[in-house]
């Protein structure tokens, strides 16, 4: 555990992926300072099971121990009471509000604030669209490395992105409508 | 394809994800259908709605510290002294460790130990353990008189063997003539998963060879030699697979059985 060479091998190939690692938790916690706490969380848990990695590239291994890290935190302190309804691939996926979506690439041309919209659209997303989205589009990864750190089929990676951004679509279509 | 299929298929198109086949039929169904195309754009048109909005944000910069800190107590120490070169204090190694001698390069007596350091320098960590795996194994397969699974001197019989018993298909190469006959293959279980066992002969001594595909375990490419618990190890790597060789013959038999492998497979 504390041969100086394991530490060595576990900074190089594990360390650089902090900022990724950062960037996830954040857009799962919403909130700066918990991400912080999750990231070093999953360090240290990532440190005790470095024996186990095999590969080269360590950041969807890392991810998923975040991703993990995150849910442990999640369950522990979602405040009792509030209890979020089971996820359903087919019934989340609807439309919301009973809108179309409007995927008109024109209408999703806002005219002010935009990024800032976006974000805003991403933080009202259902956690399990949210984390899809983000290792896609800002994480930039693979569907392969996607569905192994989600623990998903890929093919279930491919239509939950189809209909997380169709979702996207309808937020920012609203946000829209209330400026 | 039909309109449902494309319709389904069409954001792994936008994330070019597709197979060059299915890449070719989604766009010949894209170019008669008003709606998928219109589906199309709208996925894309949010996708780089996201990406242009620059929402991916850096850790703040004492993070990195603060989880170096966090590691285990010896771990910060070898993170200070890394900045600096570092000794090795050479007679405190695990047990095992002292074992370890290069091939070919010493008798005895105080080389044994500088060897034995520099070994320990030349195989990381997951290395040793994997050798110490591999004497454990092969010796469990010679105690319990379990060679081989497939028992057959035909490649054509062995290779065939492994189809659906592995997630790889191991090279299998006939050495009779260079005097190491195939005797047959196994499964065996090493470094935390299945890998295919080649068992060939040299006169008397049996040759069980170690491949699995590559990964981060092993040392590179450079063949790195060892005897441990008498056996003598040849790691390599090989036509996309980490090899590793196992055997009670000499020095110069291991060599030439490598060899000889690594000249077949580059043939």
């Amino acid at each position: 555990m504390t041969d100086p060479d394991i530490v060595q091998r576990f900074e190089t190939l594990v360390l650089p992926h902090m900022h990724s690692a950062y960037d996830v938790a954040r857009w799962l916690t919403h909130n700066d300072q918990d991400a912080r706490d999750i990231v070093q969380d999953a360090y240290l848990r990532a440190f005790r099971f470095f024996d186990g990695f095999r590969g080269n590239d360590a950041r969807p291994w890392l991810l998923s121990i975040v991703r993990n890290s995150f849910y442990t935190w999640y369950e522990q302190n979602r405040a009792h009471g509030t209890r979020t309804e089971v996820f359903d691939e087919m019934i989340h996926g609807q439309p919301l509000n009973g809108q179309t979506p409007s995927l008109d690439p024109e209408a999703l041309l806002i005219r002010r604030e935009r990024n800032a919209r976006v974000a805003y659209a991403l933080r009202q997303l259902r956690i399990e669209y949210r984390e899809v989205i983000v290792l896609r589009e800002l994480e930039d990864l693979s569907y392969r490395e996607i569905a192994s750190i989600v623990g998903i089929p890929i093919g279930t990676v491919m239509s939950r992105l189809g209909r997380a951004r169709k979702q996207l679509a309808a937020l920012l279509a609203a946000t829209d409508r209330e400026a | 394809m039909d309109h449902q299929q494309a319709l389904q298929l069409l954001p792994a198109y936008v994330d070019h994800e597709l197979s060059p086949t299915e890449t070719l039929l989604l766009e010949q169904h894209l170019s008669g259908c008003e709606s998928c195309r219109h589906e199309y754009e709208g996925q894309q048109a949010v996708s780089s709605l996201i990406r242009a909005a620059n929402l991916r944000r850096n850790a703040p910069e004492d993070l990195a510290q603060a989880i170096r800190a966090a590691l285990p107590v010896h771990a910060i120490h070898a993170a200070k002294d890394k900045a600096r070169p570092r000794r090795r204090p050479a007679p405190s190694f695990r047990p095992n460790i002292a074992a370890w001698l290069p091939a070919g390069m010493l008798t005895f007596g105080t080389l044994a130990m500088a060897a034995a350091a520099a070994l320990y320098l030349l195989l990381p960590s997951p290395g040793q353990r994997v050798a110490g795996e591999l004497v454990d194994s092969h010796v469990r397969s010679l105690q319990m008189d379990h060679a081989t699974d497939v028992t057959s001197t035909d490649r054509h019989t062995v290779k065939p063997w492994f189809n659906g018993r592995l997630d790889f298909a191991p090279p299998v190469i006939d050495l009779a003539a260079q005097g190491y006959p195939l005797i047959g293959g196994r499964l065996d279980y090493l470094d935390g998963r299945t890998v295919a066992v080649l068992v060939y002969r040299y006169r008397l001594h049996p040759i069980d060879l170690y491949m699995w595909p590559n990964d981060a375990t092993g040392t590179g490419t450079a063949p790195a030699d060892a005897v441990l618990k008498g056996y003598r190890i040849a790691h390599w790597h090989m036509a996309g697979m980490s090899c590793w060789a196992i055997t009670d013959a000499g020095e110069a038999e291991l060599d030439g059985f490598v060899r000889a492998l690594r000249a077949q497979a580059g043939s």
